[in-house]
């Protein structure tokens, strides 16, 4: 399984679909990462996570950790 | 609504300009109230222009989602009654992710306004919105405003009184039709009590199965399986699960008035980006960092903020007093160079425009009134009294710099890039990105340095942050570790220099291990906290709010802090004053035939006797050590002074080599000796962080659980260190070794010990998840 965590700085993708439960998954979908969202990641912090990514036109940080959840094309 | 009372809700998502909107209608004087049962902040006040409208700001949030107790308590307050319309504001320069809850605040069925913010942006950026469009599309009314420039703002609220006389609709927005049939199904089998405009709402709330909503609607059983069944269906229909589905059609609409609505320019690379592209870069972005937070603990604690602290301590509380403007400083100076031993008859008020210290001023006119010199009033209002205001006040100015920054750098959204390239290390131990602000300016001092959590959102980070910040030494702590060296080592200046980084190692050591055990425990158990943040566009702040944060800041802690910090000076002042001498109890100093050392007398050393025990496996069992560790809990630097005057050593100074020789006499061994200063600089800080703490916990429980656990830490850290300097240098053995060994192995244990089950990790659930799709 692909996931956003393994999307290299710079490339775009789809989420395929999310994972896990509860309020972080919600909150990952309120956030605007649904099944069919194309996304960008944008950069990585300096210390190589978390990594930033561009999607529905606005800047989110996410943790490798949690990008784990999100299943990606 | 007979009175013609207006309840207006100001609903948004955070950093849509819903606070600088709040701060421009009310102007400001609104005050802060806890939620009953969370601590989540919520503001009211009336509005400027019409003392009968009521403005409740809500808490900044993405979703009415049940999960996070700010989305709970907005929603609970939406669907309360008391509002009589929500104004959405939302941020026009960020339409998609905005809308998401705009919709959701429509289906709750109240009457809304739609504030398109920060329209000034939108029209800067060549973007073109179509509000009559949206409006009929959202089926509620759509306002272009600019709350930074104040655009709009009359309009809308002639709109919002408007809004407030109807009675709210049923959504106009619409799913997909399949969708659409179950929640039609739902909708029947609400009972009848759930009014017209509300069954919408409930009928999507029980389609996603939300826990708070069920209990509420309490279906009876035949219709709770029914719905069930319903949802169950559809779910298989679709292969997703219902929240996705919801979330998925309301982001499928949004997609839909986008594509209609919103004509955007050309996109070209924002300032912002270029900002970001710089401060946050993988090679920069270190750097960066720290040059900012050094400018930031420079201006606030070392030079600008430092010098103000200095002079309201020492001359305006203190007992040096000032000149104006500085004028007849250099004279006076150089008078009492000159004068040398009397320095005490030069007059300063012949040099130049001389304005005493309040103590002293305090201190001249109740002589003035007849009070006895050096007396019981005396003392209590200036020894008690005006000093505990001044180790208050004192500490304002620095706090006031220190918010100015921190603030600003949080409004124009740089808080947001720290946490961002900081967390990797901070999430270790069970902080986050945003603890190191806090812990950088506690170097300084602990008060703005506890404040400073207040931008830390998470519940949970941020009390971890607060318990384990003040391990870190502060300026105060300075003179002890001084001290500490000189006794030890003879000598403060040149070996002292390598020596005294080692308590700051000590300090970052406590920050981590507590980090390390806390996470561990019930206390802060549970999932760890997602760290999904948006990075919000850098924009310069309004004026306005930031003046605000700063005064709200500031003022919490002098009126808050300042009530408990003040009691307790006065408490140790009455405990080291008043005690028994030759069979009567009373104040000390006015006793006939009582010593220099009256504090032997007092309450203070009667206490210390008392709880002295509680040290002896530390090393230091005299009530006088006690004492010292107590009078450090009015302000650090005390204990130096306190040393002095309680072995006798006048005028002593942490410089003073007969002071270290009659400091290190105090106790048996060195080891005693640096578990004395290793408790006093790990337990409880001073009463004015004390006042801090408590203020940010806003929890009675959490302030003892913290204070408790920092005074439980340090005594243990000074266990062994005496216990083993006891083992290891002198080969001593015996029951509080084996305590010490215990302790030490119980504590390594639970720092490397893995997160316990109870926990929720990624992994297991990733593992989890991955079994699912293989299967």
């Amino acid at each position: 399984m692909k996931t956003l965590g393994d999307v290299k700085v710079g490339e775009s993708s789809t989420i395929v679909k999310l994972h896990g439960e509860g309020a972080l998954r919600r909150h990952l979908m309120d956030l605007g990462l649904i099944k069919g969202t194309s996304f960008k990641v944008v950069k990585v912090a300096p210390l190589g996570d978390p990594v930033e990514i561009n999607v529905r036109g606005y800047e989110l940080s996410i943790r490798k950790e949690e990008a784990a959840v999100v299943e990606v094309q | 609504m007979a009175d013609s009372q207006i309840h207006v809700a100001l609903a948004g998502n955070p950093n849509c300009g819903k606070t600088t909107l709040f701060n421009l209608i009310t102007g400001a004087n609104g005050y802060v109230g806890n939620w009953p049962g969370v601590t989540v902040e919520k503001k009211e006040a009336k509005l400027l222009s019409d003392k009968n409208v009521t403005i409740t700001d809500l808490p900044g949030i993405y979703s009415l989602s049940p999960y996070s107790p700010e989305e709970q308590c907005s929603r609970d307050y939406l669907m309360s009654g008391e509002p009589d319309v929500v104004v959405q504001v939302v941020d026009a320069t960020n339409l998609e992710r905005n809308l998401y809850l705009a919709l959701q605040v429509i289906e709750t069925g109240l009457p809304v306004v739609v504030a398109l913010n920060m329209a000034d942006l939108v029209e800067k950026n060549g973007d073109k919105i179509d509000t009559d469009k949206l409006s009929k599309k959202l089926g509620c009314p759509v306002m272009m405003i600019s709350a930074l420039k104040n655009k709009g703002i009359k309009e809308l609220f002639e709109q919002v009184k408007k809004s407030a006389a109807s009675k709210g609709e049923v959504p106009e927005h619409k799913f997909d039709s399949s969708i659409e049939d179950v929640l039609d199904h739902i909708e029947n089998n609400l009972p009848a009590s759930v009014p017209a405009n509300k069954r919408r709402y409930y009928a999507v709330k029980l389609f996603e199965r939300d826990a708070d909503a069920c209990k509420l609607i309490n279906l009876t059983k035949e219709k709770a399986a029914r719905v069930e069944e319903l949802v169950a269906q559809c779910e298989q229909d679709c292969d997703d699960d219902a929240e996705s589905i919801i979330t998925g059609e309301r982001y499928g609409v949004i997609a839909h008035i986008i594509d209609e609505c919103l004509t955007k320019a050309p996109a070209k690379m924002s300032t912002s980006e270029k900002i970001d592209r710089v401060v946050t870069n993988r090679i920069l972005g270190l750097p960066i960092f720290v040059v900012i937070m050094f400018c930031v603990y420079y201006i606030a604690v070392s030079t600008l903020g430092g010098t103000v602290t200095d002079f309201t301590n020492d001359q305006l509380f203190g007992t040096d007093g000032w000149y104006v403007l500085g004028q007849g400083r250099d004279a006076y100076d150089a008078a009492v160079e000159a004068a040398g031993d009397d320095a005490d008859s030069v007059d300063p008020a012949q040099y130049g425009p001389y304005v005493p210290g309040i103590t002293t001023a305090v201190h001249d006119a109740l002589v003035a009134g007849g009070t006895e010199d050096g007396g019981l009033v005396d003392s209590l209002v200036c020894d008690g009294i005006v000093a505990g205001i001044g180790a208050i006040m004192g500490f304002v100015p620095q706090m006031f710099l220190l918010f100015v920054m921190l603030s600003f750098l949080e409004d124009c959204g740089y808080m947001a890039r720290v946490a961002f390239i900081m967390d990797r290390v901070f999430r270790r131990f069970g902080l986050s990105g945003k603890s190191f602000i806090p812990m950088l300016v506690t170097s300084g001092c602990g008060v703005p340095g506890v404040m400073a959590t207040k931008t830390i959102e998470n519940e949970k980070d941020r009390r971890m942050t607060v318990m384990t910040t003040t391990f870190i030494p502060c300026g105060a702590k300075l003179p002890i570790i001084a001290l500490l060296m000189g006794s030890i080592i003879g000598d403060s200046s040149t070996t002292a220099a390598w020596i005294s980084p080692l308590f700051y190692f000590l300090g970052v050591f406590a920050v981590i291990g507590s980090g390390l055990m806390l996470k561990k425990t019930k206390l802060f158990a549970g999932r760890p906290t997602p760290f999904v943040m948006e990075l919000p566009a850098y924009h310069f702040p309004a004026i306005r709010s930031w003046a605000l944060h700063v005064w709200e800041r500031c003022w919490a802690f002098i009126k808050k802090a300042g009530t408990v910090i003040f009691a307790s000076t006065v408490v140790v002042w009455f405990l080291s004053n008043f005690g028994s001498y030759n069979g009567s109890f009373g104040y000390l100093p006015a006793m006939d035939g009582i010593s220099e050392e009256f504090m032997d007398y007092s309450v203070l050393a009667m206490l210390g006797n008392l709880v002295s025990w509680i040290f002896a496996p530390l090393g230091f069992s005299t009530w006088q050590a006690t004492a010292l560790s107590v009078s450090g809990l009015v302000a650090k630097e005390n204990v130096v002074a306190t040393a002095g005057s309680l072995l006798s050593v006048a005028d002593a100074a942490e410089t003073d080599p007969s002071l270290w020789t009659a400091f290190a006499g105090m106790f048996p061994t060195m080891g005693a000796c640096v578990a004395f200063g290793a408790f006093n600089l790990l337990c409880a800080p001073c009463f004015a962080a004390m006042g801090a703490i408590r203020n940010q916990m806003d929890s009675g429980k959490w302030f003892a659980i913290a204070i408790g656990y920092e005074c439980a830490f340090a005594w243990v850290i000074g266990l062994f260190i005496n216990q083993f300097y006891n083992l290891l240098v002198l080969g001593q053995f015996g029951f509080w070794t084996v305590v010490a060994i215990v302790l030490l192995v119980a504590m390594l244990f639970q720092i490397f010990r893995p997160m316990p089950k109870h926990a929720w990790t990624d992994e297991d659930e990733t593992n989890a998840a991955s079994a699912a799709v293989s299967a």
